[in-house]
C-alpha cells in the first residue's frame, strides 16, 4: 500500500502558475519541469494550446506548429505574413525570427490571450509585427477591399474546443483568395478526424481545386496547403526543403521530411456537402 | 427565437463571431420586443379584433423577408461605414431584425386581450399565454441550434419561419370567418410566437 502510494505521487504534476479570465474562455498557464503550456478551458479537459520549453525557447513543441511552416516549400521568402490566431505566439515569433524584415500581422479575437502570450510566453510585438484584436473574417474582408495582399497566410483559429463556423465556409475562402497573389501560400490548420474532415476538404477543393494535404502519423492535425495557381512539382519541393532545412532545424522543424508527406490524393468522402455561409454546422459535425 | 439564433450566423460573415455580436443581437431583440409589447398593449384597447390580430403574424412575416432577400445589401454598407464590429453588428441588427421582432412582440399582449373574457380569468390566461409563448421560444431555440442548421440552409429555415407565421395568420383569419358565419362562435385566439 505504501509502495503504491509513493509510486503514484510522481513529480510530473503540472503546476498552475497563472489563470486568466477572458470573455471567451478560461486561460490557464501551467508548468511541468521546464515546459510551460497555455491551456484553454482546463476544466473541460482540453488539450494544450501551446507549449514552450523554457530553456530552449526556439524549439517548437507541437507537430502542428512545426507543420505550419511547410508552406515555406512553396513560398520560401515571404515579405508579408498574416496569422489568424495567436495562441502562445510561437508561430509568429518563429516567423519574426526567420524573416525579421517581413511585415507580420497577427489577428487574435481575445485580448486576454494577447496579454498571457506577452506575460508568460515572451511574445512581443516588434516594429514589423503587429497584433490586432479582431475577428479574422472581418479583418480579411476589409484587407481584401483595400486591395492588400499577403505572401503567407496561416489560419490557426481552429484549435481548442470550438470552431468559428464562419471561417470554414466557401465564401470565407473566396475572401482569403482576394488577399493572395499567384505567389502566396495559404496554410490552414484543421482537424483530421470527424465528419468535418470530409466537409472541410470538399470546401477547400471547390475553392482551390487542388491543395496539398499534410498529415503526420504523430499528429491529430491536418494541414492544408493551398495557392492560387498550380501546385509546384514535387522535385521543386524537395530542392527547396534542402535549401531551407538547415535553417529551420533549431526550431525542431524537420523540413526535409515534409515533401514526401504532402499529397494531393483525396482521402475524403467527396460526396459530402460543401460548407457555405448558408450551411455551416461545423460544431455539430465534430461530434460524429 | 429561431430568427434570433440565426441572427449571429447571418451577421458573422461581416462582423465576426465575437461576443459583442451576440450582445448586439440580443439587445436589439429585447428592445424590439419591449416596444412591441407596449404598442400591442395599446392597440388592444382600441376595438380588439381577429383581423388586426392576424395582421401581426402576416406583417411579421412580410418584414422578415428583407432578412432573407436583402441581408447582404443591408450589411455591406454598414460594414464599410463602421469599422468597429460592435457598433456595426448593432446597426445591422437594428435594420434587419427590429421591425419584425417588434411586430412579433405585439402578439402577446393582444392575445391576452382577446382571450380574457372575465377579470378573474385574466391572470390565468396571461399565465397560459406566457407558458405557450415561452415554450415555443424554447422549442425554436433548441430546434434551430441542434437540428435545423444541420439539415437546412439558413435561408430555408427563415422561409420556414415566414411560412409558419403566414399560416398562423391564416388560421386566425379562418377562425374569424367561421365565427362570423356561426354568429355565436367564441372568440378563438391562436397564440404562437
Amino acid at each position: 500500500m505504501f509502495v503504491l502510494f509513493s509510486l503514484n505521487s510522481t513529480n510530473f504534476i503540472a503546476e498552475t502558475i497563472h489563470e486568466e479570465r477572458s470573455k471567451y474562455r478560461d486561460i490557464t498557464v501551467t508548468e511541468v519541469g521546464d515546459r510551460r503550456c497555455l491551456l484553454f478551458n482546463v476544466h473541460r479537459g482540453d488539450r494544450n494550446q501551446t507549449c514552450m520549453v523554457l530553456n530552449d525557447r526556439d524549439k517548437l513543441v507541437f507537430d502542428y506548429t512545426r507543420m505550419s511552416f511547410a508552406g515555406l516549400l512553396l513560398q520560401p521568402e515571404p515579405e508579408s505574413i498574416l496569422i489568424i490566431g495567436l495562441g502562445g505566439g510561437s508561430i509568429p515569433m518563429t516567423f519574426s525570427d526567420l524573416f525579421p524584415t517581413a511585415t507580420i500581422d497577427v489577428i487574435e479575437i481575445d485580448d486576454a490571450v494577447v496579454k498571457v502570450a506577452e506575460e508568460y510566453f515572451y511574445f512581443n510585438e516588434t516594429q514589423n509585427m503587429t497584433v490586432y484584436v479582431d475577428d479574422g473574417r472581418p479583418f480579411i474582408k476589409r484587407a481584401g477591399i483595400r486591395g492588400e495582399k499577403y505572401d503567407y497566410i496561416v489560419l490557426d483559429a481552429f484549435s481548442g474546443d470550438y470552431i468559428p463556423e464562419h471561417m470554414l465556409t466557401r465564401e470565407f475562402l473566396e475572401e482569403v483568395k482576394m488577399i493572395m497573389t499567384e505567389e502566396s501560400v495559404l496554410v490552414a490548420n484543421t482537424f483530421s478526424t470527424s465528419r468535418l474532415y470530409d466537409h472541410e476538404s470538399v470546401t477547400y477543393q471547390r475553392a482551390f481545386e487542388e491543395f496539398y494535404n499534410f498529415k503526420l502519423p504523430t499528429s491529430g492535425n491536418r494541414i492544408i496547403i493551398a495557392r492560387l495557381g498550380l501546385l509546384p512539382p514535387r522535385d521543386q519541393l524537395v530542392a527547396e526543403s534542402r535549401l531551407l532545412g538547415p535553417e529551420l532545424e533549431k526550431y525542431g522543424i524537420t523540413l526535409t521530411d515534409y515533401p514526401r508527406r504532402l499529397t494531393t490524393r483525396a482521402d475524403w468522402d467527396m460526396s459530402r456537402r460543401e460548407l457555405t455561409d448558408q450551411y455551416s454546422p461545423g460544431n455539430l459535425l465534430r461530434g460524429n | 427565437m429561431t430568427i434570433e439564433m440565426l441572427g449571429a450566423r447571418i451577421l458573422s460573415p461581416y462582423f465576426g463571431g465575437s461576443l459583442s455580436v451576440w450582445g448586439s443581437i440580443i439587445t436589439i431583440f429585447m428592445l424590439a420586443l419591449a416596444l412591441g409589447y407596449l404598442i400591442g398593449g395599446t392597440l388592444s384597447t382600441r376595438n380588439p379584433n381577429g383581423i388586426t390580430y392576424s395582421m401581426f403574424f402576416i406583417g411579421a412575416a412580410v418584414f422578415s423577408l428583407p432578412v432573407i432577400l436583402f441581408a447582404d445589401f443591408v450589411m455591406e454598407p454598414i460594414f464599410l461605414a463602421i469599422e468597429d464590429p460592435r457598433y456595426g453588428s448593432l446597426f445591422a441588427s437594428i435594420f434587419l431584425f427590429f421591425i419584425p421582432t417588434s411586430i412579433l412582440g405585439m402578439i402577446s399582449p393582444y392575445s391576452v386581450r382577446l382571450m380574457v373574457e372575465t377579470e378573474e380569468h385574466s391572470g390565468h390566461m396571461a399565465g397560459l399565454l406566457y407558458f405557450i409563448s415561452t415554450l415555443g421560444s424554447a422549442a425554436g431555440t433548441l430546434g434551430t441550434s441542434f437540428y435545423f442548421v444541420l439539415w437546412f440552409e439558413v435561408n430555408q429555415i427563415l422561409w420556414g419561419a415566414v411560412l409558419s407565421l403566414v399560416l398562423a395568420g391564416c388560421v386566425v383569419l379562418l377562425s374569424q370567418y367561421l365565427q362570423k358565419t356561426n354568429a355565436i362562435g367564441r372568440r378563438g385566439a391562436y397564440a404562437k410566437k
